[in-house]
């Protein structure tokens, strides 16, 4: 059940009035223009455990996200393409907001706003990543994990997931009889990205519009509107989220200043992932799974459900 | 039934639709006795009932906020409504969904008229095939308009797709799994604003544009579809 939030207002009302002032003035609290977007740092491989990871600064916000290559079951429409699987946590250290426990659905609207965007445009190449047609194929579980909540966390998740999956390396196959083996180490290729897709958010305090709103700003909007975009500019995803509503003439507006960020953000990404493709994996590893008998699982739940399947890891 | 999504020959989609024409739909308010305010809603196959109980005391009252109602809301499936039986517990997508819902009728209720008390809004889809959260949420404005609660204005939603590169109206599930988009949109209609809007799929910034226009007109159509849904209620009561 979804519940009203009883934080919804965590800015007093003199705090607001102020940020509103400004805000006519085409001022924001923390100096930037209405279309600004804060400082973004990305660092790629930042947990070289993993097969692909990126540690994200925007402005304050961190998110840290990280990809796993495991042997899983496949979806039954396509039995021979890998699966990409998008979770978030929102872990209690990031705010005094957050509780630990399951996900909320804060964590789940944005893992599946973003894990859409990346399916949808088909940003990933997956058809490489099939192991056995209709039983085993690759799974890149992408955990997307906040680390300092300062509002915008979509935003700074779809650039650390971009840079994890453009940074991720995919592990070599060896069947081997009944078993399958994924040797992962630094000479693997990296996993093949057709286009880059990021997600920029627009939110609207009283009738202003401002891009990539920080965690006062977005605990006072009325609505956000996150659009993802690829590389070509074709919107690969759209959420409204808050309380509030869009007029048909604010729709126009917010769309072509998502636009104008998304371009920041992959000029971003080009750049600063350009100096870091070329770190190696430093630890060697080994995956060793048995071919399943049975038969794989259909709805996109199970299928979920269905990847825990016991496996043994060397390292 | 062809199997192709969209016939450019004929200018058909598979079951038969123009581009721009809805299922029949089909409303009736006041459904089930127990609720302040219930309706049931149904874009062809697609069958959604929704239900209002409050504004009631809320427990725990901690929940609750001084300054206005809270607004509880559960978009749930039922086991039977798809084609595999679809486990009865909250799936990622229903919990997800619950929230849109939620923050599309935030703005429409006037929840500042009842403090310190809840809302409750379940909608139960009894049937899925494509547009059950926009058929979802334009019961669920019908119900809370039946339990008198005081509102800017109904919500009423449709999902617009695209099937062969064309875009369509009120896709069914068909359309959604084989299609190349779907973008759900809600509205208050006499008001022109926009209260829900997702995209799951791809679209250029002109077929957005085209897309939403054509949501806005078959909105309009279903607000007028809900409005006499409501008088029918009274009506009839009328008569009794």
């Amino acid at each position: 059940m979804s519940i009203t939030p009883s934080n919804y207002q965590l800015v007093p009302t003199i705090r607001k009035d102020y940020i509103l002032s400004l805000l006519k003035d085409g001022k924001r609290v923390d100096g930037r223009g209405p279309s600004d977007v804060r400082p973004i740092s990305i660092i790629t491989n930042y947990v070289p455990r993993a097969d692909g990871s990126a540690y994200v600064k925007l402005g304050e916000t961190i998110v840290l996200t990280g990809v796993k290559i495991e042997p899983g079951a496949p979806y039954p429409d396509n039995p021979s393409e890998g699966v990409l699987i998008v979770n978030a946590e929102f872990v209690p250290l990031a705010s005094p907001l957050f509780e630990p426990g399951p996900p909320d659905e804060n964590a789940y609207e944005l893992a599946r706003v973003i894990d859409r965007s990346f399916r949808e445009s088909k940003a990933i190449n997956l058809s490489k990543l099939g192991i056995v047609p209709g039983k085993k194929v690759m799974v890149l579980w992408t955990d997307i994990y906040v680390l300092n909540h300062n509002g915008n966390l979509i935003d700074a998740s779809a650039i650390s997931t971009l840079a994890a999956l453009l940074t991720t390396k995919v592990p070599k196959v060896v069947i081997n009889g009944e078993q399958v083996i994924l040797e992962k180490s630094s000479d693997n290729e990296f996993l093949e990205v057709n286009k880059k897709v990021v997600t920029a958010t627009v939110a609207k305090i009283g009738s202003y519009l401002v891009v990539d709103p920080n965690d006062e700003e977005e605990s006072i909007a009325d609505v956000r509107l996150s659009v993802s975009f690829d590389e070509h500019g074709e919107i690969v995803g759209l959420q409204k989220s808050g309380m509030g509503f869009i007029t048909s003439g604010e729709l126009d507006n917010m769309v072509d200043l998502a636009w104008r960020a998304a371009n920041i953000y992959l000029k971003e990404i080009n750049e600063q992932l350009a100096a870091q493709l070329s770190k190696p994996r430093e630890e060697k590893e080994v995956i060793i799974e048995k071919l399943p008998v049975e038969k794989p699982s259909v709805d996109e739940e199970s299928v979920e459900e269905g990847q825990e399947e016991e496996k043994q890891i060397e390292d | 039934m062809s199997e192709l999504l969209f016939d450019p020959s004929t200018g058909l989609r598979h079951d038969g639709r123009k581009p721009d024409e809805m299922r029949p739909v089909k409303m009736s308010v006041g459904v089930l006795p127990n609720a302040q305010g219930s309706a049931l809603v149904e874009f062809g196959k697609t069958k959604v009932v929704a239900a209002v109980y409050g504004p009631r005391e809320a427990l725990p009252r901690f929940m609750t906020l001084p300054d206005r109602a809270i607004l509880r809301v559960r978009y749930h499936m039922a086991p039977f409504s798809t084609k595999e039986r679809k486990s009865p517990a909250p799936s990622r997508r229903e919990i997800e969904l619950s929230k849109v819902i939620r923050e599309a009728l935030e703005a429409a209720v006037i929840s500042e008229l009842y403090p310190k008390t809840t809302i409750d809004v379940f909608i139960e889809v009894l049937q899925a095939d494509g547009g059950t959260r926009t058929a979802g949420v334009t019961a669920a404005s019908l119900a809370l308009a039946d339990a008198g609660i005081p509102m800017r204005d109904l919500v009423a939603g449709v999902a617009v797709g695209k099937v062969g590169g064309v875009l369509v109206l009120d896709i069914d599930e068909f359309e959604d799994s084989k299609g190349e988009a779907d973008m759900p949109v809600a509205m208050m209609p006499g008001l022109d604003k926009i209260v829900l809007l997702q995209l799951n799929g791809r679209l250029t910034r002109d077929e957005f544009k085209k897309g939403i226009e054509m949501a806005r007109n078959a909105i309009k159509t279903i607000y007028v579809l809900q409005k006499q849904a409501l008088r029918e209620k009274y009506e009839k009561e009328g008569e009794a």
